[in-house]
């Protein structure tokens, strides 16, 4: 076990497995800028691959070379980058296995940066990973620690599925504990980040930092916080939410994302179609408003959750705050 | 050439007599194309097409009962009839893919040509598209990157004018796609697509540069779409070619007229190929029918590896 930043947990995902399966490719733009980079030095330029700034061709060709069964690693830095490229990621990717009734399938990964809210404006900052939840295919891993970020990067090389791979931005340098040596963390478990039978947070990502230190402050007030990181969207532990809810009785859900492009969304209809006997008070969810992230920064801020608005939000389900906040 | 000509024409028919459920894209009158190259390929070539792909995966080597099987929805067919006529995909015989959407074949036809650049072997990727595919990013990235890195994948451009409804004049100002790789250099060449011996020699050679390790290359073949679009395509958007204009044209003709006066085969071996694949096809439909439905389970299954 050692302490290492998010970024630094991710890389050695990767390096390991590329040690371990000689099929596991790593392209990107900018990758590999010099040759004293640890990866072409470690793996050479066969499987160490930089591309031009050509995402439907990056992303097509790591779908044709998972077809031939080689395991790509597609490094697109912002997840925005994949939008240009969403025939591939959402038309060929995830579809094609389905679609030949099972004669193929495509194991690939998609890194894809996320959420860099300091300032990086409109087009670096979305958190979009709830537009990819509902493709039937891709998997989505959103891990929020170093130690999932090495173990959910593991697994997504190793899993026979395309996997979209969320990091968020303002994680990189955060340093975790991180187990050394090979380690997986599955898809589709959450983890239970913190206990507590008043309130169920279900945050996401990034998120999950601030609801611990809302859950912290509301402590102080006497509410204990249970803090679920469903760590995958896709898929999902709804289980292990719905048995919180059933604890608690009351659900808030924190996401960056906007309101209606939200992963919360789609969790929160999922918890009032199958928990609703459970709660006790409405869901409330915590997001960015429906807007584009602006540059400035008290506007940036006025824009995404916080954990003053957390706290808001847990006293409004349990009835200690007006509904109005 | 009768197999698929045959093949399409039937479901054609079936289309109108609604036995074939979905959207249905005919190659016919393009049957030289796909003949000329893929009777050149071995199995561990893969190949990718677009939305009209029934003449290049019965050229490839899947079986015509498991392509009619899929087209009717069948659990026989080649994808478990989840795919259809757009996605047709027969691995056993490295017919690798199929797309709906214009252009999307083109990477992963790159990414099979480096998995098969890093296997070390001499396998060569080919695929197919139309003219209208040229204008879209992913072409262009793709030969951009496939030249950059030199990859064993030869790209058939089946250029029939017409890019779904409209001309090639209403896409661009360039009128060979030969001429839109110019900058890149690629080793390229405009062939008659309908006259299956040109096609074949062009291809031929040079599949046997790619075999030794070199590409991309690029052949455009001109040829011509004789049905519309789709099946049901009312085509108001041009002229339908005139019956003596098209028995001068059509691929198939072209070859039998040469092949007879060559005396590579006589008008007795021709007739009895056309009776051989009516018979074919009226199998493969007994067997489409014959097969069932795919269980609802299905989709549970495939959805996830």
């Amino acid at each position: 076990m050692a302490e290492i930043p998010y970024i630094a947990a991710i890389e050695m995902a990767i390096h390991g497995e590329m040690e371990r399966d000689d099929s596991v490719l790593y392209f990107g733009q900018n990758i590999a800028t010099t040759e004293n980079d640890k990866f072409l030095q470690a793996f050479g330029p066969d499987r160490v691959r930089v591309t031009p700034i050509s995402e439907t061709a990056e992303i097509g060709m790591a779908v044709g070379a998972a077809l031939a069964g080689y395991r790509p690693v597609v490094e697109l830095y912002m997840a925005e980058f994949m939008l240009v490229a969403m025939d591939q990621v959402v038309n060929e990717a995830p579809r094609f296995r389905y679609m030949t009734g099972g004669q193929v399938t495509v194991p690939l990964v998609l890194k894809a940066g996320y959420g860099f809210t300091a300032g990086w404006a409109g087009q670096h900052t979305g958190t979009i990973y709830g537009m990819f939840m509902g493709v039937p295919g891709l998997r989505v891993a959103i891990p929020s620690t170093a130690a999932d970020a090495k173990g959910l990067m593991a697994t997504a090389i190793r899993d026979d599925n395309p996997v979209a791979y969320f990091h968020h931005y303002l994680l990189t340098l955060i340093p975790g504990e991180v187990p050394d040596g090979e380690h997986l963390v599955p898809f589709g478990e959450a983890a239970v980040r913190r206990e507590g039978g008043d309130v169920t947070i279900v945050a996401l990502g990034y998120m999950v930092g601030l609801a611990l230190e809302a859950a912290d402050r509301l402590a102080s007030e006497g509410i204990e916080a249970e803090v679920i990181d469903p760590r995958t969207l896709n898929p999902l532990d709804l289980k292990t939410i719905l048995e919180s809810v059933e604890k608690t009785g009351h659900l808030v859900l924190v996401d960056q994302a906007t309101r209606h492009g939200s992963a919360s969304a789609v969790i929160a209809a999922d918890v009032a179609d199958e928990g609703f006997s459970s709660l006790k008070a409405p869901i409330k969810q915590v997001t960015a408003l429906d807007a584009t992230i602006p540059y400035s920064q008290p506007m940036e801020e006025y824009l995404l959750p916080d954990v003053d608005k957390i706290v808001g939000a847990v006293q409004q389900v349990l009835g200690q705050a007006p509904v109005t906040a | 050439m009768w197999r698929i000509r045959h093949f399409e024409e039937q479901v054609g028919v079936l289309k109108r007599a609604d036995q074939v459920h979905g959207l249905i894209h005919l190659s016919v009158g393009q049957e030289g194309v796909a003949a000329s190259v893929c009777t050149q390929l071995r199995d561990d070539d893969p190949v990718y097409s677009g939305h009209r792909a029934h003449g290049h995966c019965i050229a490839k080597g899947a079986p015509l009962e498991r392509i009619l099987a899929e087209l009717m929805g069948r659990d026989g067919g080649l994808c478990r009839g989840l795919g259809g006529s757009m996605h047709l995909v027969d691995v056993e015989h490295g017919f690798m893919g199929a797309t709906g959407v214009v252009g999307g074949n083109i990477p992963m036809a790159l990414g099979s040509a480096l998995a098969g650049r890093l296997r070390g072997g001499d396998q060569v990727a080919v695929v197919f598209f139309g003219d209208g595919a040229v204008q879209a990013g992913h072409f262009n990235e793709s030969i951009n990157l496939a030249t950059l890195w030199g990859l064993p994948l030869i790209l058939v451009c089946e250029n029939n004018g017409f890019a779904e409804f409209t001309p090639r004049s209403a896409h661009t100002n360039v009128e060979r796609v030969s001429d839109v790789v110019a900058p890149y250099e690629v080793e390229r060449e405009t062939v008659d697509g309908n006259d299956v011996l040109a096609v074949w020699e062009a291809f031929g050679r040079f599949l046997a540069e790619a075999r030794k390790g070199s590409g991309p290359f690029l052949l455009e073949c001109l040829t011509h779409r004789l049905r519309g679009h789709y099946e049901g395509d009312p085509g108001k958007y041009r002229e339908a070619i005139a019956k003596a204009d098209w028995q001068e044209k059509d691929p198939i003709l072209r070859l039998q007229r040469h092949g007879v006066s060559e005396g590579w085969f006589s008008e007795d071996d021709v007739a009895a190929v056309e009776r051989e694949s009516l018979a074919e096809i009226e199998k493969a439909e007994q067997f489409a029918r014959e097969s069932p439905f795919p269980d609802q389970r299905l989709i549970a299954e495939l959805v996830y590896a």
